[in-house]
């Protein structure tokens, strides 16, 4: 078997595994005031200590959440309830569309059903934002601009966004910005004080923590209104019994990730430059999308996104995966229907090039044995696949 | 001869790509042709499409409840599954068929469409491209094979649940890779093997009404896309009886609904005898009216090589209907039917199957009747 779908899901770390089933077996409520609920306690603040270490963040700034999904919504919907509260002419969201259906999903929400103004941020034929056209998008109207939010990296092409710029434009008109990074944390470097973000969006099950925990890192002086009414357990903008178990996971997980970090880049880079040199070799017209310079300030070090001529996308995966090969096409609809990438058509590619690409995403467990299965595998599935051509959009 | 429910005697793994609408029967199937030693792939079709969003193509999306179900169907089978979206196709060659058909006065059956054109031609092109040998689906019917590997199409043992009708349009090269493994047993038999199975499908209802029109309100579905446009309902003399809103709201033999004020002379009930879209008119008149002996079939298909001459056959018209004995010849591309019996109540568009005892002939679109 070959895994080429870390960054859907990645392998939990053995120490992750480990400091979650410990926990598992611990008992006490983290808000719980006696002996059991301070243990528990004790476990939650050195995780958030942990991982705001990790994360170049204040321990307070640390807002724990059920995964990715959840953190985006408290970030998109709570800082613009916020905004508008304080300033009803607030109403437009800058937002990037190659961003992930957690953050796009709820921007369109606020758009239908709160009367917000929604502005996608152009993206060039790589997927990413400039700075002149998130400069511009401010200017026509800097007063009324609610939030801007713009991903650190794309889960699909793995492309990394000049978020440092980005948010230092924003910062000149004091509006805040939002980035989910939960594909970047542990692939290049991530600090959130030092890009002076508001915002930021992590989750453990990318970088081989649990699937149920992530986090909204949060600046201090951003108080979003809440999504989840109840304890107030984080901050009073978050409610829900703090999951002791996996936090502590989450955090052994991102603090061996984040510190293994370059050592990672550097061998899952050169995995997938070979990955890439074999697929480019077998199958020539094969297009590599998104930014062809593969060195981490640009590029995801696991991700290779190809699209293949003449190919549906949905044919590759399953004659791949009948070899044991696992590999994604990017999003699909709740009953399963595999659907063209939003990322590629905002990058301009047409509907067929869009239709007849797959995303291989390496990770920490990625071998050489995998990569060379891989090359073996593509060129006679390539050839397979045309043969079955574009049936479902021909006539 | 032996039914191809089982391996070729060279004992050859076939690999299989299962249809699996999420109902009992596709379910059944695909177990079959996984215990009968082939390799079994799952697949859903994605139909219908939504509306397209802001930034994204239409999805193609079924009922999540049927996707789902067809899912833990192949779980439990232990087979691969995945949803394919069909829907562009299935909109342009059955959908809007569909439409165009009632809009030209005929009554076509969206069922035959979808195995000609989806089922056995969209689906079956691409599995076969992708190294599949044979399409399996759930349909009741019979495939039979002789030893020189040709193939007859016949009915189900289970004359009740007999699916040739709507399968009556496949070609030689369609059937041939075809695999239908309920064609030897019954509707009840299939339900107790999806219970023994643990298939939690076992006690869902058969669907009856067509697969795109959800709540059943097929005049509903036409008035949103054909519109309305108020013609005259007239006698066979051509003397005006009253008002429609949209003659493909009517079918040939329909008798309530009619809104014609006054009775008719003889004080018998009226029926709708005839439909002409062209200038929107509805012809209503007497039962006796109705009844057909003489058919006219265009777009002929059949199963195996074209009847030469006369032929003495048995003549099928809706899928659960009589067969009534005819003898059929071909002039000119066309397939003349007479029929020993009339039948009542044909409309244009309707399919006819002609069988010779339980084997299918071949198929027609019926275009004229006397």
């Amino acid at each position: 078997m070959a895994y080429f779908d870390h960054a859907a899901t990645t392998p939990m770390r053995l120490s992750a595994i480990r400091a979650m089933t410990v926990q598992l077996a611990q008992l006490g409520n983290p808000s719980s005031l006696h002996a059991s609920g301070r243990r528990a306690r004790r476990t939650v603040e050195e995780s958030r200590e942990s991982l705001a270490h990790a994360l170049g963040a204040r321990p307070s700034e640390i807002v724990f959440t059920a995964g990715g999904t959840e953190a985006d919504n408290l970030a998109i919907k709570g800082i613009y309830w916020s905004r508008v509260a304080d300033d009803p002419a607030r109403r437009r969201i800058l937002v990037s569309p190659v961003e992930h259906h957690a953050v796009l999903d709820p921007v369109l929400w606020l758009e239908s059903a709160e009367g917000a103004v929604v502005e996608w941020l152009d993206v060039d034929t790589d997927g990413r934002v400039q700075p002149d056209t998130l400069r511009a998008a401010i200017e026509r109207d800097p007063a009324s601009v609610a939030l801007v939010s713009v991903m650190w990296a794309n889960n699909e092409v793995g492309t990394v966004e000049p978020i440092a710029e980005l948010v230092e434009i924003a910062h000149e008109f004091g509006i805040p910005f939002h980035s989910d990074a939960v594909q970047a944390v542990g692939q290049i470097p991530v600090d959130f004080s030092a890009t002076g973000l508001d915002a930021m969006t992590v989750t453990g099950h990318k970088l081989g923590g649990p699937g149920n925990c992530g986090a909204l890192v949060l600046g201090r002086g951003i108080t979003p209104v809440p999504v989840l009414h109840g304890g107030g357990q984080e901050r009073d903008v978050r409610s829900g019994t703090l999951d002791t178990a996996s936090i502590a996971a989450l955090a052994v997980a991102a603090e061996e990730s984040v510190r293994e970090q370059a050592q990672y880049a550097g061998r899952v880079g050169a995995l997938r430059d070979e990955l890439v040199r074999r697929i480019l070799a077998a199958v020539p017209d094969a297009q590599l999308n998104g930014d062809r310079r593969l060195d981490p300030a640009h590029r995801l070090p696991g991700n290779a996104h190809f699209s293949f001529p003449g190919c549906e996308g949905d044919s590759l995966l399953l004659l791949l995966d009948a070899r044991g090969i696992e590999c994604s096409t990017g999003s699909a609809c709740s009953a399963g229907v595999a659907q063209p990438s939003h990322v590629l058509l905002a990058m301009g590619a047409d509907s067929a090039r869009a239709r007849g690409s797959l995303r291989f995403s390496l990770g920490h467990t990625t071998t050489e044995a995998e990569v060379a299965e891989l090359g073996e595998a593509i060129l006679p599935v390539v050839t397979r696949a045309r043969s079955a051509g574009s049936v479902s959009a021909r006539r | 001869m032996s039914d191809h429910m089982l391996p070729p005697a060279n004992g050859r793994r076939l690999r299989v790509l299962a249809a699996m609408s999420g109902g009992v029967d596709s379910a059944v199937a695909a177990a079959r042709a996984v215990e009968a030693g082939h390799d079994v792939v799952g697949v859903h079709l994605a139909l219908s499409a939504k509306p397209a969003t802001l930034r994204e193509g239409a999805r193609g999306c079924c009922t999540i409840e049927d996707s789902r179900d067809a899912r833990r169907a192949a779980d439990v089978i232990g087979i691969p599954f995945y949803v394919w979206d069909m829907a562009e196709r299935f909109r342009e060659d059955v959908m809007d068929d569909f439409v165009a058909e009632y809009k030209a006065g005929r009554t076509p059956n969206p069922c035959l469409r979808c195995n000609e054109k989806i089922k056995f031609a969209a689906l079956l092109d691409k599995a076969l491209g992708l190294g599949f040998d044979a399409v399996c689906t759930g349909h009741y019917a019979r495939i039979v094979e002789h030893p020189d590997g040709s193939r007859e199409l016949h009915r189900s043992v289970d004359m009740g649940k007999d699916q040739s009708y709507v399968l009556g349009v496949l070609d030689s090269d369609q059937l041939a890779h075809a695999m239908f493994p309920l064609g030897g047993d019954t509707k009840g038999d299939v339900r107790l093997e999806a219970e023994r199975r643990d298939l939690a499908v076992a006690k869902k209802p058969d669907s009856h009404d067509i697969c795109f029109i959800a709540d059943g309100d097929t005049q509903g579905f036409l008035a949103k896309h054909l519109g309305t446009e108020r013609g005259d309902i007239v006698d066979a003399s051509g003397t005006k009886l009253g008002e429609h809103d949209g003659a493909y709201a009517y079918t040939i033999g329909q008798r309530k609904g009619l809104r014609i004020g006054h009775p008719a002379a003889d004080g018998k009930p009226r029926y709708v005898l005839d439909i002409s879209p062209v200038n929107n008119t509805v012809t209503v008149g007497p039962v006796e009216a109705l009844d057909v002996d003489r058919l006219v079939g265009i777009r002929p298909r059949w199963c195996g090589p074209a009847p030469a001459g006369e032929v003495d056959c048995t003549a099928q018209v809706r899928a659960h209907g009589d067969e009534t004995a005819a003898v059929a010849e071909v002039v000119d591309g066309e397939v003349r039917v007479r029929l020993a019996e009339p039948i009542r109540g044909i409309a244009r568009g309707q399919a006819v199957v002609l069988y010779a005892g339980t084997r299918v002939i071949g198929s027609a679109t019926i275009d004229a009747t006397a």
